[in-house]
């Protein structure tokens, strides 16, 4: 048996640990994050202002296409950010039509350059990576490129990407490792099919591209690159955007679909082959009805997986120091503070059970999680009415109970829904969709008319939906709503 | 006799419109006068008042078409390949928004039609406390007799006449919507939002631009430096400013172009330059003049010229009352002219007795960078509540779409302003930016609600935007510390 050295300077190259191994009276670390994203970071940055002795790791298994990104974690490099400046070059090819009708002019032809964008993109979330890097260095964080799995109590091996292995202690652990894309299961998923961990940092334009999936990842997807000019089509096996208010969901889809962008429903697929290769090559999709027996077939340059995210949970020795995960979903079950049933070891982030795959959540987690252990507080994390945003080409912000759940919970008669279409002011020179901008609120009767769900589809959906969920925060009746003054022209004054 | 209406409302703008609407849902017989008097130049325009004509919306349009201007440019950046030089014309422009103006007057029409209210194009004034009396543009003469009248007449920009050849020479904002061509060379004087949101959308669709500016921008707002970094965004987009500057002269050259004549008062000596076209922006005056106010006993402010009026928007005289721009003491936009114009007929005709609440009305200013505040400024809390007993929150963001574009983010700021004690109640909020006005409406609400800092922080953010700051700001300029937003 060896004991775990006490120097950080020189660990020993390769180790085993016994569990019979008596523990070292001291840990290497305070804190060892064990995922370098959005909930991970913010819990180590902060655990760093309090003067404790932190190590994040982070490691990112390449993708079946053998793509790879730097630290930050999903957000920065495979999700939010890089989403949302594809999302903004796909309005602003919008922005260009709309513009002359304003009065400017040029020529006929727009064509659109996937690499200038990419590029572009990759260069920003290049100097993310970089930021965060210099940011734990300066906040004397220590950080590991490497994969991180438990061995024993308190201890964890870590081994980078030239497979030499380290062990380190810790008093506390927290897991932070995120989720990546799930693939379908079916022959020439992984071979020929990418998912948005690729499609961020294609080196070479999709071309006409199938997305399989209804969920919020395939939407925005399949809209921007369908803005950029790309021939799109959604295979949805279902319905769109499960979980969300399902007539927020519809009109989404049938903007998309007014909007040049096919959708195949209730079919899944079932086999994809390589007709042609080549950057794109072509792909030969084969797929089966859910309600019957027919079968399709379609030729694409690109299929996009997405069909939702597993979380990174199995392989990292969860088992060898005992917690607890579901094993259906992988999820990690834990308290309204974030602990596992194992006290010593937290989570955070995408991997939680029951909690909202959110960044903002992630870190405010993070931060108070880390607050309470070090700093003494008692606040714990928020989960209620979380504002969201899907950044479809026909943008959805919403805050609170969808429709639906808000009948389940309340009972019809007892809630009331105000709506209204509108017309953003800066779409009537341009003649675009007069009736297509929506935006309903739900509220508690028995409750004074209180505010208990927010939902609008419009331009700048986030930007509009943000202050209102921190009005609902302050638990905004009906009534203080009416009273509020409108900003005008704006479309959040409707 | 009996009056033959029971509204009659004079000025069929904001106020006035919303008012007539909303008597006649409750079954009143109403009637509406609006008649636009043709400003110097001879523009003139159809119902719907300073905001649908000359304000608000052909305002943001046109600033829409400069913010496209930007978009071109950082389309390039995502990729788009379009070819240079790129044109702005002022005459698809403008075609586009007179033709959508026209659409909303029409609109109107239809409306009043629709809701059985009567509409005059008459200019009306008081003959009695309970008669109108007017002419058409034929000359015809008109007798209006109600129950009760609502003046909401607006106001109309006001001309700098102690300077030779302003009144000959310079238009406004009444005449720069409806230009059939381009102003070219532009001169807007001086500093007050409607000037810098048209020198602001003139430099954006690339004509050269100069605001020529007394003393302080933006007066009203925020001036402990929300207004200097909206002109000095302005600045490095391009706009041209004269500081400290103030005409003297205005005459016109051989080739009908403008020769300006100022005095530059950091410098001591008179400068000039020639411009195509001269803008006044000095303010507006109330359109009370034609009226006949003081026969019926309408209290004015001396000063203003506006109406005196009561928080049940009531005038000195018991029937009559006022909304809108015309009012002493309220803001001058148009959702509160919209909303109390409402309320005042829920109070007179649908036995309601709710009163309109001024307080913590949003506003934004349309810059090319713009800027949203609802509440109090720094200098009106420090004022209030004194320096030791409020917090201010700051930040320096930087939104994601500037950074492919590679857009200038240095005035890109948000400022909370709180209370130090009772749970640090927000008192402001001010935020300059992209979609300001988006941003900041959704917060006014909180605000409204009586939202306090720890509130705020408790929001979640959504991600990524703009507006998600707000809810992250945690450096006090109290402190000290570098407000600067470093990443996520």
């Amino acid at each position: 048996s060896v004991q775990a050295h006490k120097e950080e300077d020189n660990p020993p190259k390769t180790m085993e640990v016994n569990v019979l191994t008596p523990l070292p009276d001291s840990y290497d670390y305070d804190l060892i994050v064990i995922g370098g994203g959005s909930g991970g970071l913010a819990a180590a940055k902060e655990a760093a202002k309090y003067g404790k002795k932190v190590m994040v790791l982070d490691f990112v298994t390449p993708t079946p296409q053998g793509s790879s990104w730097g630290l930050g974690g999903t957000c920065v490099n495979v999700g939010c950010i890089p989403k949302k400046l594809m999302h903004q070059a796909a309005l602003l090819g919008q922005a260009l039509q709309d513009s002359r009708k304003f009065g400017w002019q040029f020529t006929e032809e727009v064509k659109h350059n996937w690499m200038t964008m990419t590029e572009s993109v990759q260069n920003y979330i290049g100097s993310l990576n970089w930021g965060y890097r210099v940011a734990l260095r300066d906040m004397k964080v220590t950080y590991e490129n490497a994969y991180g799995e438990f061995v024993g109590p308190h201890t964890i091996k870590i081994t980078n990407k030239k497979g030499i292995e380290k062990l380190y202690t810790a008093e506390r652990f927290i897991i932070a490792t995120g989720e990546r894309p799930r693939y379908l299961g079916i022959p020439g998923d992984k071979e020929f099919c990418i998912s948005s961990d690729d499609l961020f940092s294609l080196p070479y334009c999709p071309g006409k591209t199938l997305v399989v999936g209804a969920s919020y990842v395939a939407l925005e997807c399949a809209g921007f690159l369908a803005g950029l000019g790309l021939d799109v089509t959604v295979m949805v096996r279902s319905i769109l955007l499960r979980g969300f208010d399902q007539d927020m969901a519809n009109r989404i889809g049938e903007y998309m679909k007014e909007h040049g962008v096919n959708f195949i429903r209730q079919f899944v697929p079932i086999k994809v082959e390589q007709t042609e290769e080549g950057t794109p090559g072509i792909l030969k999709v084969t797929a089966k009805s859910t309600t019957g027996d027919q079968i399709i077939e379609g030729e694409y340059n690109t299929v996009l997986l997405a069909i939702g995210r597993d979380p990174c949970t199995r392989k990292i020795g969860l088992d060898k120091v005992g917690v607890n995960i579901n094993e259906k979903t992988g999820k990690i079950p834990v308290s309204d503070e974030e602990q596992t049933n194992v006290p010593y070891i937290y989570a955070v982030g995408d991997i939680l059970q029951d909690k909202l795959e959110l960044t903002p959540v992630a870190i405010q987690a993070g931060r108070l999680l880390v607050r309470r252990l070090y700093a003494g507080t008692t606040t714990k994390c928020d989960y209620v009415n979380v504002p969201t945003t899907v950044f479809t080409p026909l943008e959805y912000g919403a805050c609170g109970y969808s429709e639906e759940t808000a009948v389940e919970k309340f009972g019809e008669e007892n809630i009331e829904v105000y709506h209204s279409h509108f017309w953003p002011l800066e779409w009537t020179v341009p003649s675009r969709d007069n009736n297509k901008c929506y935006a309903k609120i739900i509220c508690n009767i028995q409750d004074n008319e209180r505010v208990i769900g927010f939902h609008v589809l419009g331009p700048n959906a986030g930007e509009v939906t943000q202050g209102f969920a921190a009005a609902i925060k302050c638990g905004l009746t009906k009534e203080q709503l009416d009273s509020t003054v409108g900003i005008h022209p704006v479309c959040a004054e409707v | 006799g009996k009056n033959e209406y029971d509204l009659l409302v004079i000025g069929g703008g904001s106020g006035g419109l919303a008012c007539a609407k909303e008597a006649a849902q409750f079954g009143r017989k109403v009637a509406v006068l609006d008649y636009v008097e043709p400003s110097p130049r001879g523009t003139t325009w159809g119902l719907g008042g300073t905001c649908v004509n000359v304000g608000c919306i052909p305002k943001k349009l046109m600033h829409q078409a400069a913010l496209l201007g930007s978009a071109l440019k950082d389309a390039q950046h995502y990729g788009w390949n379009i070819s240079q030089p790129v044109h702005h014309t002022w005459s698809v422009m403008a075609q586009g928004v007179q033709n959508y103006v026209k659409s909303l007057n029409w609109g109107h029409r239809v409306q009043l039609q629709d809701k059985k209210v009567k509409y005059f194009n008459i200019k009306g004034s008081f003959s009695d406390p309970h008669t109108v009396r007017g002419l058409t543009k034929a000359g015809k003469e008109t007798v209006v007799t109600a129950d009760n009248i609502v003046i909401a007449t607006g106001g109309r920009p006001k001309y700098p006449t102690h300077i030779a050849g302003a009144l000959e020479y310079g238009i406004t904002s009444d005449d720069l919507f409806w230009l059939k061509e381009s102003p070219g060379k532009t001169l807007p004087s001086f500093s007050l939002y409607v000037s810098l949101e048209c020198a602001g959308f003139l430099t954006g669709i690339g004509l050269d631009t100069t605001v020529m500016m007394r003393s302080i921008p933006l007066r009203g707002f925020d001036q402990a430096q929300m207004a200097s970094l909206v002109t000095e965004h302005m600045e490095s987009y391009g706009t041209k400013f004269l500081k400290r500057c103030f005409p003297t002269k205005v005459e016109k050259l051989k080739n009908n172009r403008l020769q300006v004549t100022w005095k530059n008062a950091d410098l001591d000596r008179e400068e000039s330059d020639s411009f195509d076209t001269v803008m006044w922006a000095v303010g507006r005056a109330p359109d009370t003049k034609t009226l006949n106010l003081e026969t019926i006993g309408v209290k004015t402010n001396s000063e203003t010229g506006k109406i005196i009026v009561d928080a049940s928007e009531a005038t000195s005289v018991p029937h009559i009352y006022a909304v809108g721009d015309i009012t002493e003491g309220r803001p001058e936009l148009t959702p509160t002219a919209i909303a109390a114009g409402k309320l005042l007929a829920q109070r007179l005709f649908g036995h309601s007795s709710e009163l309109m609440d001024y307080d913590n009305v949003p506003t934004t200013v349309f810059t090319p960078l713009e800027y949203g505040c609802v509440g109090l400024s720094e200098e009106a809390a420090v004022q209030r509540h004194g320096s030791d007993n409020i917090e201010i929150y700051h930040a320096y963001y930087k939104p994601l779409e500037f950074t492919v574009a590679e857009r200038d983010s240095t005035q890109c700021y948000i400022k909370m302003v709180c209370l130090r004690e009772r749970e640090q109640r927000i008192l402001g909020l001010h935020f300059i930016g992209p979609n300001a006005g988006e941003v900041i409406q959704g917060f006014a609400l909180g605000i409204k609600c009586g939202a306090t800092y720890p509130q705020m922080m408790k929001t979640v953010g959504i991600h990524p935007t703009c507006a998600e700051e707000v809810t992250k700001l945690h450096i006090t300029k109290r402190s000290g510390l570098d407000a600067t937003v470093t990443g996520c």
